[in-house]
């Protein structure tokens, strides 16, 4: 046991920490990762004890940082790729895409794709264009990804070891606007609280289901908080795992709820609260007292930074769907 | 214009020279039966180029020759090469004609072929033709969706397929069937994909010959991340032959334009790669010709990325072999990465989808049918006398039982069933996949049921 307060970004600079000391063959790459520990610092000190060779400082292109670490795989290693910002994943969108996703099935088994792509998203910092932008839709969509999205320290720590771990390729969400947040937890722990594509039931209640993942989650708790205070009892989701969906956590709930309310960052036309919404619709038909609430960013690009709040789910919109689901 | 040719005719059983006036021929540049008519002084033999060799790595990467700006800025306003001959940069050792012409710097590499592995190069090149004569009449009788056809290319995929060693790793397009048959995979393996049978279906890890790549250029940045991984491992410039690996990465003129080829240059380039980047310039990218991807000659590319690169002529086996050869050697010394354009022509279309008659004029696949790549080598076994008609005769008659087996195989191709879709998405358990099987298997045990 050793309990200590640690930052979520500094959680998964451990977590890396640890799984390349398990594994020789992880190794990582991404711009500025090196010396400068990238721009989040989260590898920081990784090159100074692993070698340049295991912690690679890439040349400024994002698809050859993935393709290159599908190349990397197929010689055995375990890549773990660091994308500077959400916006800049999209030039590697055909190796994620059509290469990373779809070459074990090719195969028919025959090669695994052991790879983490690392993605710090969602808005919150006051940056300028295409460093806020939430676009884990697109990867959930792709048969072959999974696609997680950690929340606090602790999750942060277990799950970047988790997907490194995994011989699937996984699509790393790290909520930057957190990446400072800290949490006390057993940093010396043999082993993780939860499985990796396990939704976290982390309040309960009796009223309605707020389902949501990342940065928002920190802000579903507050609400619920609130909530709490107007007589309004919340049942909290941390969805962790976006694909695969965890969807009977969340149908546990609603069935004991009747309400529910998906939130998150991204825009709500064909996103996960969409998904959710269909699934629960399907599955909770009878015991739904009310239609699925999304409470999701509007479906405009990334507003600039000083309309951010404007535009991101914050507790008092958070509140209003919970109002509205209550209102049926 | 009178031209000169060594003539093969069929029960010939020796070569003789004729005159022949070009361009009216009746040759079919797909029968390896029809008579050679090639053309004198086609090619410019002369070379003044040639790659610098470098030796085994010592202690840090390699020194790189920098380029002086005022040259490259005065070879930036040389004439482009025209689409035709290769231009003098080009790297030769058999002529048009099947005579071999001797180049200082490649010469070694082919000096020890015996008369035995030179045939063995023949037959290659005949089965490869009759590979993809039978992928084209299986795609027009129904039984493949589409077929890419490498006709006109059999050199340049022989020539390098045949430079590797066997734990040399192969990144190929969706053309490269010939690399694929001399590393040893089941000729079946190329037709499945086409027949929609599977999106690949094999093991790379089995021949070293990754799965094909549609997305253009894509295949460039896996041999580059594979050969970064090469060198991680230590298997670069040890000295030690059995050890020390290169990757090949086959692409083509058009893929020249890609992102993710020129980023695989970059990345290449950085990590001292032990890689190998083999251009197949066919001349032509679906419609475009080569002239839409570049204002210099491709292998010119190289320089501006700082790694060197090398024209061959990819209609000639010996020079293709010999050029792969030492650049494979090089990357496997720690040298690489290094460029090949391999100069030949897609004498067919596209794939059986498309139409060349739309967009290039019929004189210059006649031009280009006097460059053939198996009537030279065939010449040139035949005049040496290293083969005759007999041996000739043989390797047709191989060719047609291997074509028989091929469209055997093919049309008692096994579609797997439905419930198989879901396999292999994953390594992992995946409860989408579960969920999605089971829900598919249980509505079509309803049919029966109602049966």
């Amino acid at each position: 046991m050793a309990l200590e307060k640690v930052t979520l970004g500094k959680s998964i600079t451990n977590g890396l920490r640890k799984a390349m000391e398990a594994d020789p063959k992880v190794v990582l790459i991404g711009e500025d990762i090196g010396k400068l520990g990238g721009v989040f610092r989260i590898t920081e000190g990784l090159q100074k004890d692993f070698g340049e060779e295991r912690v690679i400082d890439s040349p400024l292109a994002e698809s050859g940082i993935v393709g290159t670490a599908v190349g990397m795989a197929l010689r055995g290693y375990r890549p773990v790729c660091e994308i500077q910002f959400d916006g800049f994943v999209y030039p590697a969108f055909d190796q994620i895409v059509s290469q990373v996703a779809k070459m074990r099935a090719r195969s028919l088994g025959a090669i695994k794709i052991p790879m983490v792509i690392r993605i710090p998203f969602g808005g919150g910092i006051g940056s300028p264009e295409h460093h806020s932008e939430s676009p884990e839709a697109y990867f959930a969509h792709t048969a072959g990804l999974r696609v997680v999205a950690c929340s606090n320290p602790e999750d942060a720590h277990w799950m970047i070891r988790q997907a490194v771990a995994c011989d699937d390729p996984v699509i790393f969400f790290e909520p930057k606007r957190r990446y400072h947040d800290r949490a006390e937890y057993d940093t010396a722990a043999a082993s993780a609280p939860r499985g990796l594509f396990e939704a976290n039931v982390i309040r309960h209640g009796s009223d309605v289901t707020l389902v949501g993942y990342g940065p928002v989650v920190k802000t579903m708790v507050e609400s619920a908080a609130a909530a709490e205070a107007e007589g309004t009892s919340i049942e909290v989701i941390d969805l962790r795992s976006l694909s695969p969906l965890p969807i009977d956590t969340i149908v546990a709930s609603v069935r004991k709820t009747g309400r529910l309310v998906v939130v998150h960052e991204a825009s709500s036309f064909l996103g996960m609260a969409s998904e959710i919404s269909a699934q629960v619709t399907e599955q909770c038909f009878y015991e739904l007292e009310a239609p699925v609430i999304r409470v999701n960013g509007a479906n405009i690009p990334y507003p600039p930074s000083r309309m951010e709040e404007e535009f991101l789910p914050d507790l008092d919109r958070i509140l209003d769907g919970v109002d509205r689901a209550l209102a049926y | 214009m009178a031209r000169t040719a060594y003539l093969l005719g069929r029960g010939a059983g020796a070569s003789r020279i004729v005159r022949f006036s070009g361009g009216s021929g009746k040759f079919r540049a797909e029968d390896p039966h029809v008579p050679a008519v090639t053309s004198a002084g086609a090619c410019d033999t002369a070379v003044d180029r040639v790659i610098p060799a470098r030796g085994p790595t010592q202690a840090g990467p390699p020194a790189k020759e920098r380029p002086v700006s005022d040259k490259v800025v005065a070879e930036l306003h040389e004439p482009t090469p025209s689409v035709g001959d290769g231009g003098p940069d080009m790297i030769q050792l058999l002529t048009p004609e099947g005579q071999r012409v001797s180049h200082p710097d490649y010469d070694k590499y082919v000096a020890d072929l015996t008369a035995d592995e030179l045939r063995s190069f023949y037959r290659d090149l005949v089965l490869i033709r009759r590979l993809d004569a039978e992928g084209y009449a299986l795609q027009r009788q129904g039984e493949l969706g589409l077929w890419p056809s490498l006709l006109g290319q059999e050199a340049a995929q022989v020539g390098s397929g045949r430079a590797l060693k066997p734990h040399d790793f192969v990144f190929p397009t969706y053309r490269e069937h010939g690399v694929g048959f001399v590393r040893g995979m089941d000729p079946q393996s190329s037709l499945q994909l086409f027949r929609g049978v599977s999106q690949g279906g094999w093991d790379p890890a089995e021949h070293n010959f990754h799965l094909y790549t549609i997305v253009i250029g894509a295949q460039a940045l896996h041999a580059t991340g594979y050969a970064m991984g090469v060198r991680m491992d230590g298997n670069v410039g040890t000295g030690d032959p059995d050890r020390d690996t290169a990757v090949i990465c086959y692409f083509g003129d058009g893929a020249s334009s890609q992102g993710d080829v020129n980023e695989a240059f970059v990345y290449a380039a950085s990590f001292d790669a032990p890689v190998v980047f083999f251009c197949q310039n066919n001349q032509w990218a679906i419609s475009e010709p080569v002239e839409k991807q570049t204002r210099i000659p491709l292998f010119q590319r190289a320089r501006g990325f700082g790694f060197p690169g090398v024209r061959v002529d990819g209609n000639d086996i010996l020079a293709t072999y010999a050029v792969t050869q030492h650049c494979l050697d090089e990357a496997r010394n720690g040298n690489g990465p290094l460029l090949i354009e391999a100069y030949t022509y897609r004498m067919g279309a596209h794939t059986t989808a498309d139409d060349p008659t739309k967009y290039r004029v019929s004189a210059e696949v006649e031009e280009w049918k006097f460059r053939d790549p198996i009537l030279r080598l065939k010449s040139y076994l035949a005049h040496e006398g290293m083969a005759d008609e007999s041996y000739f005769t043989a390797v047709d008659e191989e060719a047609d039982r291997f074509a028989a087996e091929l469209r055997e195989g093919c049309v008692t191709m096994k579609t797997m069933p439905g419930e198989t879709m879901w396999d292999h998405i994953y390594a992992e358990e995946h409860p989408v996949m579960e969920a999605e099987r089971a829900a598919y298997l249980a509505y079509k045990a309803s049919f029966e049921e109602a049966n």
